[in-house]
Protein backbone atom coordinates (compact mmCIF):
# COMPACT_ATOMS: atom_id res chain seq x y z
CA UNK A 1 0.00 0.00 0.00
CA UNK A 2 1.31 3.52 -1.05
CA UNK A 3 0.99 5.64 1.22
CA UNK A 4 3.01 8.95 2.75
CA UNK A 5 3.96 9.39 6.71
CA UNK A 6 5.41 11.97 8.38
CA UNK A 7 6.59 11.25 11.71
CA UNK A 8 7.35 14.04 14.37
CA UNK A 9 8.62 16.29 11.11
CA UNK A 10 10.22 19.84 11.99
CA UNK A 11 11.60 22.47 9.00
CA UNK A 12 14.12 25.46 9.53
CA UNK A 13 15.27 28.17 7.12
CA UNK A 14 18.32 28.83 8.53
CA UNK A 15 17.12 30.18 12.25
CA UNK A 16 13.76 30.27 11.37
CA UNK A 17 11.56 27.37 12.84
CA UNK A 18 9.08 26.90 10.48
CA UNK A 19 7.09 23.52 10.75
CA UNK A 20 6.76 22.17 14.13
CA UNK A 21 6.73 18.51 15.21
CA UNK A 22 3.94 17.92 12.32
CA UNK A 23 2.87 13.91 12.16
CA UNK A 24 0.24 13.15 9.61
CA UNK A 25 -0.75 9.97 7.29
CA UNK A 26 -1.74 10.26 3.52
CA UNK A 27 -4.04 7.55 2.20
CA UNK A 28 -3.35 6.51 -1.13
CA UNK A 29 -5.75 7.31 -4.12
CA UNK A 30 -7.33 10.16 -2.21
CA UNK A 31 -6.71 13.97 -2.17
CA UNK A 32 -5.75 15.62 0.90
CA UNK A 33 -6.04 19.20 1.19
CA UNK A 34 -3.68 21.31 2.69
CA UNK A 35 -4.84 24.84 4.37
CA UNK A 36 -3.74 27.41 6.42
CA UNK A 37 -3.00 31.00 6.67
CA UNK A 38 -0.15 32.47 4.23
CA UNK A 39 3.50 31.48 5.70
CA UNK A 40 1.89 29.00 7.63
CA UNK A 41 4.00 26.47 6.35
CA UNK A 42 1.78 24.03 4.23
CA UNK A 43 3.54 25.13 1.01
CA UNK A 44 7.02 24.48 2.84
CA UNK A 45 5.57 20.59 4.30
CA UNK A 46 4.79 20.15 0.79
CA UNK A 47 7.27 20.80 -0.65
CA UNK A 48 9.32 18.20 1.73
CA UNK A 49 7.91 15.34 0.10
CA UNK A 50 9.69 15.32 -3.13
CA UNK A 51 12.46 17.67 -1.74
CA UNK A 52 11.63 20.86 -3.85
CA UNK A 53 13.36 22.75 -0.33
CA UNK A 54 16.62 21.02 -1.36
CA UNK A 55 17.82 23.91 -3.32
CA UNK A 56 17.10 26.69 -0.73
CA UNK A 57 19.86 27.82 1.32
CA UNK A 58 19.32 26.75 4.72
CA UNK A 59 16.89 24.58 4.47
CA UNK A 60 17.24 21.70 7.39
CA UNK A 61 14.91 19.07 8.27
CA UNK A 62 14.58 16.76 11.15
CA UNK A 63 12.08 13.97 11.68
CA UNK A 64 11.09 10.87 9.65
CA UNK A 65 9.16 11.80 5.54
CA UNK A 66 8.33 8.25 4.73
CA UNK A 67 7.06 6.98 1.00
CA UNK A 68 6.00 3.56 0.86
CA UNK A 69 7.61 3.12 4.31
CA UNK A 70 11.13 4.83 3.12
CA UNK A 71 12.77 7.52 4.08
CA UNK A 72 13.11 9.72 1.52
CA UNK A 73 15.60 11.89 2.71
CA UNK A 74 17.82 9.07 3.45
CA UNK A 75 21.45 9.50 1.31
CA UNK A 76 20.84 6.22 -0.69
CA UNK A 77 17.80 7.83 -2.40
CA UNK A 78 18.07 9.43 -5.35
CA UNK A 79 16.39 12.23 -5.65
CA UNK A 80 15.58 12.68 -9.34
CA UNK A 81 13.64 9.29 -8.51
CA UNK A 82 12.06 10.28 -5.49
CA UNK A 83 10.65 13.37 -8.38
CA UNK A 84 9.60 10.75 -10.66
CA UNK A 85 7.71 8.98 -8.61
CA UNK A 86 6.45 12.30 -6.55
CA UNK A 87 5.33 14.64 -9.27
CA UNK A 88 4.72 18.02 -9.01
CA UNK A 89 2.40 21.25 -10.57
CA UNK A 90 3.16 24.55 -9.40
CA UNK A 91 1.12 27.98 -8.34
CA UNK A 92 1.82 29.47 -11.92
CA UNK A 93 1.43 27.01 -14.78
CA UNK A 94 5.06 27.12 -16.07
CA UNK A 95 5.62 25.40 -19.32
CA UNK A 96 8.78 24.87 -20.77
CA UNK A 97 9.09 27.57 -23.90
CA UNK A 98 9.13 24.54 -26.38
CA UNK A 99 6.15 22.97 -28.41
CA UNK A 100 3.30 20.98 -26.49
CA UNK A 101 4.45 17.79 -27.38
CA UNK A 102 8.30 18.50 -26.32
CA UNK A 103 6.83 19.70 -23.00
CA UNK A 104 5.10 16.21 -22.12
CA UNK A 105 7.50 14.28 -23.67
CA UNK A 106 10.84 16.03 -21.74
CA UNK A 107 10.38 14.13 -18.64
CA UNK A 108 10.83 10.89 -20.76
CA UNK A 109 13.26 11.85 -22.48
CA UNK A 110 15.38 13.17 -20.04
CA UNK A 111 15.23 9.26 -18.64
CA UNK A 112 17.11 8.29 -21.88
CA UNK A 113 13.39 7.10 -23.65
CA UNK A 114 13.83 8.12 -27.46
CA UNK A 115 11.62 5.66 -29.38
CA UNK A 116 9.15 7.95 -31.12
CA UNK A 117 6.20 5.53 -31.10
CA UNK A 118 6.77 5.19 -27.20
CA UNK A 119 7.02 8.93 -27.21
CA UNK A 120 4.29 9.15 -29.35
CA UNK A 121 2.07 6.95 -26.70
CA UNK A 122 3.02 8.45 -24.12
CA UNK A 123 2.14 12.17 -24.76
CA UNK A 124 -1.09 11.15 -25.80
CA UNK A 125 -2.17 9.31 -22.93
CA UNK A 126 -1.08 11.97 -20.93
CA UNK A 127 -2.71 14.21 -22.81
CA UNK A 128 -5.97 12.12 -22.68
CA UNK A 129 -6.09 11.98 -18.95
CA UNK A 130 -5.26 15.87 -18.45
CA UNK A 131 -8.22 16.05 -20.78
CA UNK A 132 -6.52 18.10 -22.83
CA UNK A 133 -6.14 15.68 -25.61
CA UNK A 134 -9.35 17.22 -27.79
CA UNK A 135 -7.60 20.94 -27.73
CA UNK A 136 -4.02 19.67 -28.39
CA UNK A 137 -4.24 16.92 -30.77
CA UNK A 138 -3.77 18.85 -33.47
CA UNK A 139 -1.32 21.57 -32.03
CA UNK A 140 0.86 19.33 -30.96
CA UNK A 141 3.88 21.20 -32.38
CA UNK A 142 2.72 24.72 -31.58
CA UNK A 143 4.64 26.48 -28.40
CA UNK A 144 3.22 25.60 -25.50
CA UNK A 145 3.02 29.38 -24.31
CA UNK A 146 0.23 29.84 -26.90
CA UNK A 147 -2.13 27.87 -24.89
CA UNK A 148 -4.49 29.83 -22.46
CA UNK A 149 -3.32 29.90 -18.77
CA UNK A 150 -6.16 26.57 -18.09
CA UNK A 151 -4.99 25.38 -20.59
CA UNK A 152 -1.06 25.37 -19.66
CA UNK A 153 -1.83 23.90 -16.16
CA UNK A 154 -3.57 20.99 -18.03
CA UNK A 155 0.10 20.64 -19.84
CA UNK A 156 1.53 20.83 -17.09
CA UNK A 157 -0.17 18.49 -15.02
CA UNK A 158 -0.29 16.50 -18.33
CA UNK A 159 3.79 16.34 -18.33
CA UNK A 160 3.59 15.66 -14.45
CA UNK A 161 1.60 12.27 -15.14
CA UNK A 162 3.53 11.52 -18.54
CA UNK A 163 6.78 10.20 -16.16
CA UNK A 164 3.85 7.92 -14.76
CA UNK A 165 4.08 9.13 -10.56
CA UNK A 166 1.82 7.73 -7.77
CA UNK A 167 1.82 11.14 -5.82
CA UNK A 168 0.96 14.16 -7.25
CA UNK A 169 1.77 17.36 -5.53
CA UNK A 170 -0.10 20.46 -6.28
CA UNK A 171 0.91 24.05 -4.73
CA UNK A 172 -2.21 26.08 -5.14
CA UNK A 173 -2.28 24.49 -9.09
CA UNK A 174 -5.62 27.29 -9.49
CA UNK A 175 -5.00 29.94 -8.00
CA UNK A 176 -3.66 31.81 -10.79
CA UNK A 177 -6.75 31.16 -13.42
CA UNK A 178 -10.50 32.21 -14.22
CA UNK A 179 -13.14 30.40 -12.47
CA UNK A 180 -14.31 28.00 -15.48
CA UNK A 181 -10.21 27.05 -15.45
CA UNK A 182 -10.33 26.38 -12.27
CA UNK A 183 -13.71 23.96 -12.27
CA UNK A 184 -11.81 21.95 -15.06
CA UNK A 185 -8.69 21.77 -12.60
CA UNK A 186 -10.99 20.37 -9.79
CA UNK A 187 -12.62 18.36 -12.20
CA UNK A 188 -9.99 16.47 -13.08
CA UNK A 189 -8.17 16.20 -9.89
CA UNK A 190 -11.21 13.70 -9.03
CA UNK A 191 -10.90 11.67 -11.94
CA UNK A 192 -7.05 11.76 -11.01
CA UNK A 193 -7.47 10.67 -7.65
CA UNK A 194 -8.99 6.77 -8.84
CA UNK A 195 -5.18 6.51 -10.00
CA UNK A 196 -3.02 8.39 -7.85
CA UNK A 197 -2.47 10.15 -4.43
CA UNK A 198 -2.92 13.80 -4.57
CA UNK A 199 -1.93 16.30 -2.16
CA UNK A 200 -2.99 19.75 -2.67
CA UNK A 201 -2.07 23.33 -1.05
CA UNK A 202 -5.16 25.54 -1.56
CA UNK A 203 -6.20 29.24 -0.41
CA UNK A 204 -9.68 28.51 -1.54
CA UNK A 205 -11.98 27.06 0.91
CA UNK A 206 -14.48 25.89 -1.20
CA UNK A 207 -12.12 24.15 -3.30
CA UNK A 208 -10.64 22.24 -0.60
CA UNK A 209 -14.36 21.13 0.84
CA UNK A 210 -15.36 20.07 -2.79
CA UNK A 211 -12.76 18.04 -3.84
CA UNK A 212 -10.66 16.74 -0.77
CA UNK A 213 -11.23 13.39 1.20
CA UNK A 214 -8.88 14.94 4.10
CA UNK A 215 -7.89 18.05 5.08
CA UNK A 216 -4.96 19.44 7.52
CA UNK A 217 -5.08 23.03 8.88
CA UNK A 218 -1.89 24.62 9.74
CA UNK A 219 -1.34 27.90 11.64
CA UNK A 220 1.78 28.85 12.26
CA UNK A 221 3.90 26.62 11.37
CA UNK A 222 1.70 24.03 13.67
CA UNK A 223 -0.77 21.18 12.36
CA UNK A 224 -3.57 22.17 14.19
CA UNK A 225 -6.33 19.86 12.79
CA UNK A 226 -6.34 16.86 10.44
CA UNK A 227 -9.51 15.01 9.65
CA UNK A 228 -11.76 13.90 6.87
CA UNK A 229 -12.46 17.36 5.08
CA UNK A 230 -16.64 16.52 5.85
CA UNK A 231 -16.08 16.23 9.39
CA UNK A 232 -13.71 19.44 9.54
CA UNK A 233 -15.56 21.67 7.77
CA UNK A 234 -18.70 20.89 9.31
CA UNK A 235 -17.52 20.07 12.79
CA UNK A 236 -14.28 21.45 13.68
CA UNK A 237 -12.34 20.40 17.27
CA UNK A 238 -10.32 23.41 17.66
CA UNK A 239 -11.17 26.95 17.77
CA UNK A 240 -8.76 28.27 15.50
CA UNK A 241 -10.08 25.92 13.18
CA UNK A 242 -13.28 27.32 13.40
CA UNK A 243 -12.54 30.74 13.06
CA UNK A 244 -10.50 30.05 9.86
CA UNK A 245 -12.68 28.14 7.85
CA UNK A 246 -15.49 30.54 8.84
CA UNK A 247 -13.75 33.49 7.50
CA UNK A 248 -12.27 35.20 11.20
CA UNK A 249 -8.86 35.39 10.34
CA UNK A 250 -6.99 34.46 7.54
CA UNK B 1 10.96 86.75 -10.85
CA UNK B 2 8.41 84.08 -8.70
CA UNK B 3 9.55 80.66 -7.80
CA UNK B 4 7.19 79.35 -10.24
CA UNK B 5 9.02 81.01 -13.47
CA UNK B 6 12.38 80.06 -11.77
CA UNK B 7 11.69 76.68 -11.63
CA UNK B 8 10.26 76.61 -15.31
CA UNK B 9 13.45 78.70 -16.08
CA UNK B 10 15.39 75.96 -14.75
CA UNK B 11 13.51 72.95 -16.40
CA UNK B 12 14.26 74.38 -19.67
CA UNK B 13 17.97 75.38 -19.58
CA UNK B 14 18.56 72.04 -18.23
CA UNK B 15 16.72 70.88 -21.58
CA UNK B 16 18.83 73.31 -23.82
CA UNK B 17 21.97 71.82 -21.97
CA UNK B 18 21.19 67.91 -22.30
CA UNK B 19 20.51 68.35 -26.12
CA UNK B 20 23.36 70.13 -26.21
CA UNK B 21 25.75 67.48 -24.44
CA UNK B 22 23.93 64.69 -26.99
CA UNK B 23 24.71 66.51 -29.79
CA UNK B 24 28.37 67.01 -29.24
CA UNK B 25 28.70 63.61 -28.94
CA UNK B 26 26.62 62.76 -32.13
CA UNK B 27 28.40 65.61 -34.07
CA UNK B 28 31.99 64.56 -33.12
CA UNK B 29 31.31 60.85 -34.27
CA UNK B 30 29.38 62.20 -37.55
CA UNK B 31 32.68 64.44 -38.13
CA UNK B 32 35.21 61.35 -37.20
CA UNK B 33 33.02 59.03 -39.96
CA UNK B 34 32.69 61.71 -42.15
CA UNK B 35 36.28 62.64 -42.61
CA UNK B 36 37.01 58.88 -42.76
CA UNK B 37 34.57 58.70 -45.83
CA UNK B 38 36.14 61.96 -47.12
CA UNK B 39 39.39 60.37 -47.04
CA UNK B 40 39.11 56.49 -47.77
CA UNK B 41 35.86 55.82 -49.52
CA UNK B 42 37.43 56.52 -52.88
CA UNK B 43 40.66 54.54 -52.05
CA UNK B 44 38.72 50.88 -51.33
CA UNK B 45 38.27 48.64 -54.25
CA UNK B 46 38.75 45.00 -54.73
CA UNK B 47 42.35 45.51 -55.28
CA UNK B 48 42.75 47.10 -51.95
CA UNK B 49 41.42 44.52 -50.10
CA UNK B 50 43.05 41.48 -51.83
CA UNK B 51 46.50 43.24 -51.98
CA UNK B 52 49.73 42.33 -49.81
CA UNK B 53 51.26 45.21 -48.31
CA UNK B 54 53.78 47.23 -50.10
CA UNK B 55 56.14 50.04 -49.46
CA UNK B 56 54.44 52.00 -52.48
CA UNK B 57 50.82 53.10 -50.87
CA UNK B 58 49.26 52.69 -54.04
CA UNK B 59 49.92 49.42 -54.48
CA UNK B 60 49.14 48.23 -50.60
CA UNK B 61 46.56 46.42 -49.36
CA UNK B 62 44.84 45.05 -46.59
CA UNK B 63 44.79 41.05 -47.29
CA UNK B 64 47.10 39.88 -44.52
CA UNK B 65 45.99 42.32 -42.31
CA UNK B 66 41.86 41.28 -42.95
CA UNK B 67 42.63 37.81 -42.58
CA UNK B 68 44.83 37.81 -39.76
CA UNK B 69 42.12 39.72 -38.33
CA UNK B 70 39.84 36.63 -39.31
CA UNK B 71 42.22 34.21 -37.91
CA UNK B 72 42.30 36.06 -34.08
CA UNK B 73 38.50 36.47 -34.34
CA UNK B 74 38.02 32.97 -35.40
CA UNK B 75 40.86 31.38 -32.39
CA UNK B 76 39.57 33.58 -29.74
CA UNK B 77 36.26 32.29 -30.42
CA UNK B 78 37.26 28.98 -30.32
CA UNK B 79 39.27 29.28 -26.78
CA UNK B 80 37.50 32.17 -24.87
CA UNK B 81 33.67 31.12 -25.66
CA UNK B 82 33.94 27.49 -23.94
CA UNK B 83 36.31 28.36 -21.58
CA UNK B 84 34.10 31.71 -20.26
CA UNK B 85 30.44 30.40 -20.77
CA UNK B 86 31.72 26.95 -18.91
CA UNK B 87 33.08 29.12 -15.93
CA UNK B 88 29.82 31.21 -16.27
CA UNK B 89 27.75 28.59 -15.55
CA UNK B 90 29.85 26.78 -12.93
CA UNK B 91 29.81 30.12 -11.06
CA UNK B 92 26.24 30.97 -11.46
CA UNK B 93 24.85 27.18 -11.01
CA UNK B 94 26.72 25.17 -8.94
CA UNK B 95 29.05 27.26 -7.14
CA UNK B 96 28.12 28.12 -3.35
CA UNK B 97 26.94 31.89 -2.58
CA UNK B 98 29.51 32.74 0.07
CA UNK B 99 32.21 35.17 1.14
CA UNK B 100 34.83 33.62 -1.78
CA UNK B 101 32.09 33.50 -4.64
CA UNK B 102 30.86 36.90 -4.30
CA UNK B 103 35.16 38.02 -3.93
CA UNK B 104 35.81 35.85 -7.15
CA UNK B 105 32.49 37.89 -8.60
CA UNK B 106 33.98 41.57 -7.65
CA UNK B 107 37.38 39.93 -9.01
CA UNK B 108 35.81 38.94 -11.89
CA UNK B 109 34.06 42.04 -12.93
CA UNK B 110 37.18 44.20 -11.92
CA UNK B 111 38.99 42.11 -14.46
CA UNK B 112 37.19 43.02 -17.16
CA UNK B 113 38.35 47.10 -16.70
CA UNK B 114 42.49 46.20 -16.72
CA UNK B 115 43.80 47.68 -19.08
CA UNK B 116 44.28 45.84 -21.88
CA UNK B 117 48.01 46.10 -22.64
CA UNK B 118 48.30 44.69 -19.07
CA UNK B 119 47.10 41.55 -20.87
CA UNK B 120 49.62 42.03 -23.49
CA UNK B 121 52.16 41.55 -20.60
CA UNK B 122 50.75 39.02 -19.48
CA UNK B 123 50.87 37.26 -22.94
CA UNK B 124 53.94 38.01 -23.46
CA UNK B 125 55.30 36.43 -20.33
CA UNK B 126 52.93 33.29 -20.52
CA UNK B 127 52.30 32.71 -24.26
CA UNK B 128 55.07 34.18 -25.71
CA UNK B 129 58.01 33.46 -23.64
CA UNK B 130 56.97 30.41 -21.17
CA UNK B 131 54.94 28.34 -23.54
CA UNK B 132 57.52 29.62 -26.71
CA UNK B 133 54.64 30.11 -28.90
CA UNK B 134 56.46 33.04 -30.32
CA UNK B 135 54.58 36.14 -31.88
CA UNK B 136 52.18 33.61 -33.59
CA UNK B 137 48.06 33.72 -34.35
CA UNK B 138 47.98 31.44 -31.15
CA UNK B 139 49.57 33.52 -28.69
CA UNK B 140 48.02 36.75 -29.76
CA UNK B 141 44.41 35.19 -29.35
CA UNK B 142 45.50 33.06 -26.23
CA UNK B 143 46.00 36.92 -25.22
CA UNK B 144 42.76 38.39 -26.34
CA UNK B 145 40.95 35.09 -25.11
CA UNK B 146 41.75 36.12 -21.83
CA UNK B 147 41.40 39.91 -22.24
CA UNK B 148 37.43 38.88 -23.17
CA UNK B 149 36.97 36.15 -20.83
CA UNK B 150 35.52 38.01 -17.71
CA UNK B 151 33.18 40.08 -20.11
CA UNK B 152 31.46 36.66 -21.55
CA UNK B 153 31.77 35.27 -17.33
CA UNK B 154 29.76 38.37 -16.40
CA UNK B 155 27.31 38.22 -19.56
CA UNK B 156 27.02 34.37 -19.43
CA UNK B 157 25.99 34.83 -15.05
CA UNK B 158 23.58 37.86 -16.51
CA UNK B 159 21.91 36.03 -18.72
CA UNK B 160 21.64 32.67 -16.82
CA UNK B 161 20.56 35.18 -13.64
CA UNK B 162 17.50 36.37 -16.13
CA UNK B 163 15.77 32.62 -16.54
CA UNK B 164 12.93 32.58 -13.96
CA UNK B 165 12.92 30.43 -11.10
CA UNK B 166 9.97 28.68 -12.59
CA UNK B 167 11.63 27.10 -15.18
CA UNK B 168 14.24 25.51 -13.10
CA UNK B 169 11.43 24.28 -10.83
CA UNK B 170 9.71 22.99 -13.13
CA UNK B 171 12.61 20.75 -14.70
CA UNK B 172 13.34 19.88 -11.49
CA UNK B 173 10.30 18.40 -10.59
CA UNK B 174 9.61 16.40 -13.33
CA UNK B 175 12.93 14.57 -11.85
CA UNK B 176 15.41 16.26 -14.11
CA UNK B 177 19.38 16.18 -12.76
CA UNK B 178 20.67 20.42 -12.66
CA UNK B 179 22.85 18.73 -15.58
CA UNK B 180 19.89 18.28 -17.48
CA UNK B 181 17.89 21.44 -16.46
CA UNK B 182 20.83 23.53 -17.19
CA UNK B 183 21.68 21.86 -20.73
CA UNK B 184 17.76 21.37 -22.10
CA UNK B 185 15.82 24.37 -20.51
CA UNK B 186 18.83 27.34 -18.69
CA UNK B 187 20.92 28.00 -21.52
CA UNK B 188 18.13 27.63 -24.53
CA UNK B 189 16.66 30.27 -22.41
CA UNK B 190 19.45 32.11 -21.83
CA UNK B 191 21.37 31.56 -25.35
CA UNK B 192 20.19 35.21 -26.54
CA UNK B 193 21.81 36.95 -23.66
CA UNK B 194 25.03 34.18 -23.79
CA UNK B 195 25.31 35.21 -27.69
CA UNK B 196 24.68 38.76 -27.15
CA UNK B 197 27.73 39.20 -24.36
CA UNK B 198 29.94 36.52 -26.61
CA UNK B 199 29.58 39.19 -29.77
CA UNK B 200 30.34 42.27 -28.30
CA UNK B 201 33.65 40.52 -26.74
CA UNK B 202 34.91 39.10 -29.64
CA UNK B 203 34.00 43.11 -31.43
CA UNK B 204 35.85 44.60 -28.91
CA UNK B 205 38.86 41.88 -29.39
CA UNK B 206 38.81 43.13 -33.11
CA UNK B 207 39.74 46.36 -32.30
CA UNK B 208 42.61 45.93 -29.93
CA UNK B 209 45.78 46.96 -30.57
CA UNK B 210 47.99 47.23 -27.37
CA UNK B 211 48.08 43.70 -25.98
CA UNK B 212 49.35 42.59 -29.78
CA UNK B 213 51.73 45.33 -30.16
CA UNK B 214 53.36 44.36 -26.82
CA UNK B 215 53.30 40.35 -27.92
CA UNK B 216 54.79 40.90 -30.59
CA UNK B 217 52.86 41.03 -33.81
CA UNK B 218 54.34 42.51 -36.79
CA UNK B 219 52.96 45.39 -38.74
CA UNK B 220 54.56 44.33 -42.06
CA UNK B 221 53.68 40.66 -42.86
CA UNK B 222 54.69 39.84 -46.61
CA UNK B 223 52.52 36.70 -46.60
CA UNK B 224 48.97 35.47 -45.35
CA UNK B 225 48.75 33.73 -42.35
CA UNK B 226 48.69 29.46 -43.08
CA UNK B 227 48.35 28.12 -39.78
CA UNK B 228 47.83 29.34 -36.33
CA UNK B 229 51.74 29.46 -35.63
CA UNK B 230 52.19 31.84 -38.15
CA UNK B 231 53.59 35.41 -37.42
CA UNK B 232 50.06 37.57 -37.82
CA UNK B 233 48.79 41.34 -38.39
CA UNK B 234 45.69 42.60 -37.79
CA UNK B 235 43.86 45.44 -39.28
CA UNK B 236 44.14 48.21 -36.49
CA UNK B 237 47.67 46.93 -36.28
CA UNK B 238 48.29 47.71 -39.84
CA UNK B 239 46.23 50.96 -39.30
CA UNK B 240 48.48 51.74 -36.29
CA UNK B 241 51.93 51.74 -38.94
CA UNK B 242 50.16 53.26 -42.01
CA UNK B 243 49.38 56.70 -40.00
CA UNK B 244 52.67 56.63 -38.52
CA UNK B 245 54.36 56.97 -42.35
CA UNK B 246 54.64 59.98 -44.31
CA UNK B 247 53.42 59.63 -47.17
CA UNK B 248 50.15 61.14 -47.38
CA UNK B 249 48.61 57.58 -49.66
CA UNK B 250 49.30 55.59 -46.27
CA UNK B 251 47.36 58.01 -44.56
CA UNK B 252 44.62 57.26 -47.33
CA UNK B 253 44.72 53.52 -46.79
CA UNK B 254 44.73 54.18 -42.89
CA UNK B 255 41.70 55.95 -43.71
CA UNK B 256 40.27 52.96 -45.84
CA UNK B 257 41.51 50.44 -43.77
CA UNK B 258 39.30 52.14 -40.95
CA UNK B 259 36.52 52.02 -42.57
CA UNK B 260 36.56 48.54 -43.40
CA UNK B 261 37.23 48.15 -39.35
CA UNK B 262 34.09 49.60 -38.80
CA UNK B 263 31.82 47.95 -41.07
CA UNK B 264 33.18 44.72 -39.40
CA UNK B 265 32.41 46.09 -35.63
CA UNK B 266 29.05 47.53 -36.93
CA UNK B 267 28.30 43.97 -38.52
CA UNK B 268 29.23 42.13 -34.93
CA UNK B 269 27.08 44.77 -33.01
CA UNK B 270 24.45 44.73 -35.36
CA UNK B 271 24.42 40.78 -34.84
CA UNK B 272 24.13 41.25 -31.09
CA UNK B 273 22.03 43.84 -31.26
CA UNK B 274 19.62 41.75 -34.02
CA UNK B 275 19.71 38.48 -31.41
CA UNK B 276 19.07 40.65 -28.16
CA UNK B 277 15.66 41.80 -29.93
CA UNK B 278 14.61 38.37 -31.15
CA UNK B 279 15.04 36.98 -28.00
CA UNK B 280 12.93 39.84 -26.12
CA UNK B 281 10.36 39.15 -28.04
CA UNK B 282 10.25 35.31 -27.97
CA UNK B 283 10.37 35.15 -24.33
CA UNK B 284 7.80 36.74 -22.33
CA UNK B 285 6.96 34.10 -19.62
Amino acid sequence: MKNIQANNVDAYYGENHVLKDITLNVKEKSVTAFIGPSGCGKSTFLRMFNRMNDYIEGFRKEGEILIDGKEIYDKDVRVEELRQNVGMVFQRPNPFPKSIYDNVAYGLRIQGIKDKTRLDQAVENALRKSVLWDEAKDNLNKSALSLSGGQQQRLCIARTLAVEPTIILMDEPASALDPISTSKIEELILELKVDYTIIIVTHNMQQAARISDKTAFFYIGELIEYNKTKDLFTNPENERTENYISGRFG
Amino acid sequence: MNNLRKNRLIDETFRYFGIACTLFGLVMLAIFIGKILLDGAGRIDWDFIMSLPSRKPEKAGILTAWTGTTWILGLTAIIAIPIGVAAGIYLEEYGNKNRLASIVEINIANLAGVPSIIYGLLGLEIFVRTLKLGGSLLAGAFTLALLILPIIIVATREALKAVPGSLREASYGMGATKWQTIWYQVLPASSGGILTGIILSLSRAVGETAPLIVIGALAYVPFIAKSPMDEFTVLPMQIFNWVSRPQHGFIVNAASAIIILLIITFILNGIAIYLRNKWQKKINW
